[in-house]
């Protein structure tokens, strides 16, 4: 069977985005973090970069272009200021086994590829993989969320979950229209904002950013 | 002319919301933002008059879309948000006088109230699901510091839970939006119109079942995070109990029942695809599951705002799997109910909301005798919790009579569930309630009035739907539901 040269590329970045993923789930430095959430957003916006010239749709250069502004400078960026404003540039979490947090994200990622398997059988030839691929990552992104403690991980764990949906909405689809792609390029980054507001009063009331002070509210 | 009286609608508040950014710590800031909330309830009025003479229309090119269903919504949104800011005018004063806002904080409030009606009014009448989308992620945007506005530990961790468990929710809603994509892509091609609500609607019949299928439990279990049915609904109780009262008011007046127009819109291509009741079922079960779970909870409660949040998860259930049966008759109790649920909750937040100030607890055990102070705030939460409750002659016994009874007809099982349910309900809130209307005081006078007007003008309207429902309105329902389905 032959592949074109455009979907080959498409599929390599797209493991690379599964392998961040996974990287990221073991990542214990928020600096570190951080980067490789940059990474994963040059990823994207090359994918999206080759999608849109193999399928020769305008619309998709523009979210290409607004991927590596959002994601991967002006998002770490203002992360990167916080956690230096914040002093825990240099924190590392202290996060509980590792491996299996690791076998969890194995069995996610069989659970997304069953998930999305009647789906893929639609797609044509080779794309088929990548919606699988990116519900896994979103899984991933997922459990990332649950199993972090600190809070600037978890806004990165809900930044890279939005990646995930980004790389369905260009790999499965041809990109969702461009009105909406706006609309959640602003959520997106009006969401960092008040996150970013969020660290500074959570900071203040609770002397750090670790969410374990704040499983208070109960029903009683 | 349907775009301008469009326009003036979304134009006000997001107008609002820029004047009262810039003007928001004023003396007459909270006039200003009545005012604004007036204008857009006029602007709702006149737009839901000309919908129901002339039937369903798009307008923008289409990129809107208003018909019986979300224009009723769109009323009540703006009716309620219009009674809210009228509330909270004295609310806010008194709070001011007690120390626990400062001038900052409400400027904040005032901006943020007129862009979260803004986006509630973008999600209810755009036509791009896409759309839906983004306006229902700009409305938590908009409410999360409102509901961390007094800065308290437990008002940050409240936030917290809202803004991580609704993102999370509503990004699991974006994927069923792309999956729903990916199936609309493939018969009505590429580009603008494979999400516009009316297009989809129209070739639902050809869209591939499976990945519809999966699409719906995706965009059901994201937008129902914020309908805030059980299991997802964690974040509920705690975000309404710790916001100040006028944002707890308008999240389980309003807030809900946006989240659940994006829930209808999707059961409806959903159903209509599979020419089964699979997306109906589904949502029959979570709402059983969520009237079931929540009656227990309240029980539990001690805090008294927590504890109304609670019967909001029970009320939205119900509504859920009143439109999860599907038919004329029980959409219209469901319409009906989402109709009196969101007039009698907020009411009830109102009186709520200074019978706290009085006493400066949410404990119940704490509050009590509160017709020995102030006669109007103690009959106003008296009456609005027979009226919740579900008793006649108010308009919940209506709804909730005419959803029972429609189960029984087509689904005799699920009867006992609700009706222990609802019996489970009465027993725990009433129990709740009596001694903190009646009984010896612990309540002290307010530095303000009160703003009482909006908590009996909701009661009287209720009451009236028990009683007696107009023509007018009658009619524009029965529209509405057979529209659905």
């Amino acid at each position: 069977m032959h592949i074109p040269l455009t979907l080959q590329f498409i599929n390599l970045l797209a493991a690379l985005l599964l392998l961040i993923a996974f990287a990221m789930l073991a990542q214990r430095r928020i600096l570190s973090l951080i980067n490789l959430f940059a990474w994963q957003g040059a990823l994207l916006a090359l994918s999206t970069f080759i999608v849109a010239y193999s399928t020769d749709q305008h619309h998709l250069y523009y979210s290409a272009g607004l991927t590596l502004l959002l994601k991967v400078l002006l998002l770490p960026w203002l992360l990167h200021r916080l956690i230096r404003k914040l002093n825990v540039r240099w924190d590392v979490e202290t996060m509980i086994n590792i491996p299996t947090t690791m076998l969890v994200g194995i069995a996610l990622v069989i659970f997304a590829f069953n998930l999305a398997a009647p789906i893929s059988q639609m797609s044509e030839g080779i794309t088929r993989g990548l919606i699988g691929i990116a519900l896994a990552s979103v899984l991933l992104s997922l459990l990332m969320m649950l199993t972090r403690r600190k809070a600037v991980s978890q806004v990165v764990a809900f930044l890279s979950l939005e990646n995930g949906l980004f790389f369905a909405a260009t790999s499965a689809t041809q990109g969702m229209p461009l009105v909406v792609e706006l609309g959640i390029a602003l959520d997106v980054l009006v969401a960092t904002f008040i996150f970013g507001i969020f660290f500074f009063q959570i900071r203040e009331t609770f002397d750090s950013l670790d969410i374990t002070n704040m499983e208070k509210l109960k029903d009683d | 002319m349907i775009d301008t009286q469009l326009l003036v609608l979304l134009l006000t508040p997001l107008l609002g919301g820029v004047l009262l950014a810039l003007f928001g710590s004023r003396q007459w800031a909270a006039e200003l933002n009545s005012l604004m909330s007036f204008f857009t309830f006029i602007a709702a009025v006149m737009l839901t008059v000309r919908v129901i003479d002339s039937g369903p229309q798009v307008a923008f090119h289409e990129q809107f879309f208003i018909d019986q269903f979300n224009v009723y919504l769109v009323a009540l949104t703006a009716f309620v948000a219009f009674t809210t800011s009228l509330f909270s005018r004295p609310y806010m004063r008194i709070e001011q006088h007690h120390g626990k806002l400062s001038v900052g904080m409400l400027h904040l409030y005032y901006s943020m109230y007129q862009l979260f009606t803004f986006a509630m009014l973008v999600a209810l009448t755009t036509n791009n699901m896409g759309i839906v989308w983004v306006a229902m992620e700009a409305a938590t945007l908009t409410t999360v510091l409102l509901v961390s506005l007094y800065r308290t530990p437990a008002s940050l961790e409240a936030a917290w839970k809202y803004f991580i468990l609704c993102g999370v929710g509503i990004a699991l809603a974006l994927f069923g939006t792309i999956l729903l994509y990916f199936a609309a892509e493939r018969v009505l091609g590429e580009g603008g119109t494979a999400l516009l609500w009316t297009h989809l609607n129209q070739v639902k019949g050809g869209l591939e079942p499976t990945v519809l299928k999966l699409a719906f439990v995706f965009l059901l279990v994201g937008y129902g995070t914020k309908v805030g049915l059980v299991p997802l609904h964690s974040w509920l109780p705690d975000a309404h109990a710790e916001g100040p009262t006028p944002v707890s008011a308008v999240l389980s007046g309003l807030l809900l029942n946006v989240a659940f127009c994006a829930v209808v819109r999707s059961k409806v291509l959903v159903d209509g695809s599979l020419g089964t009741h699979f997306a109906g079922n589904l949502m029959m079960g979570f709402g059983l599951l969520s009237v079931t779970v929540a009656s227990y909870s309240l029980f539990r409660q001690r805090d008294i705002k927590r504890m109304f949040a609670y019967s909001s998860i029970e009320h939205m259930g119900l509504i859920t799997f009143a439109f999860g049966m599907g038919g004329p008759v029980a959409t219209f109790a469901g319409m009906l109910h989402m109709t009196v649920h969101s007039l009698t909750k907020s009411a009830i937040f109102f009186a709520v909301g200074h019978a706290v100030q009085q006493t400066g607890t949410q404990l119940m055990e704490n509050i009590r005798g509160l017709l020995q102070v102030s006669p109007t705030v103690g009959w106003g939460l008296m009456l609005g919790t027979v009226a919740i409750l579900g008793m006649p002659p108010f308009g919940v016994f209506s709804s909730e009579f005419l959803i029972i009874t429609t189960a029984m007809h087509s689904y005799p099982w699920a009867t006992p569930f609700l009706l222990i349910s609802l019996g489970v309900a009465f027993a725990a809130i009433f129990g709740k309630i009596q001694p903190v209307v009646f009984g010896e005081t612990t309540a002290k006078p307010l530095p303000h009035s009160p703003a009482l007007i909006p908590v009996f003008a909701h009661l009287l309207l209720v009451l009236m739907l028990g009683l007696y429902m107009p023509p007018y309105l009658a009619d524009w329902y029965r529209q509405a539901a057979a529209l659905l389905g």
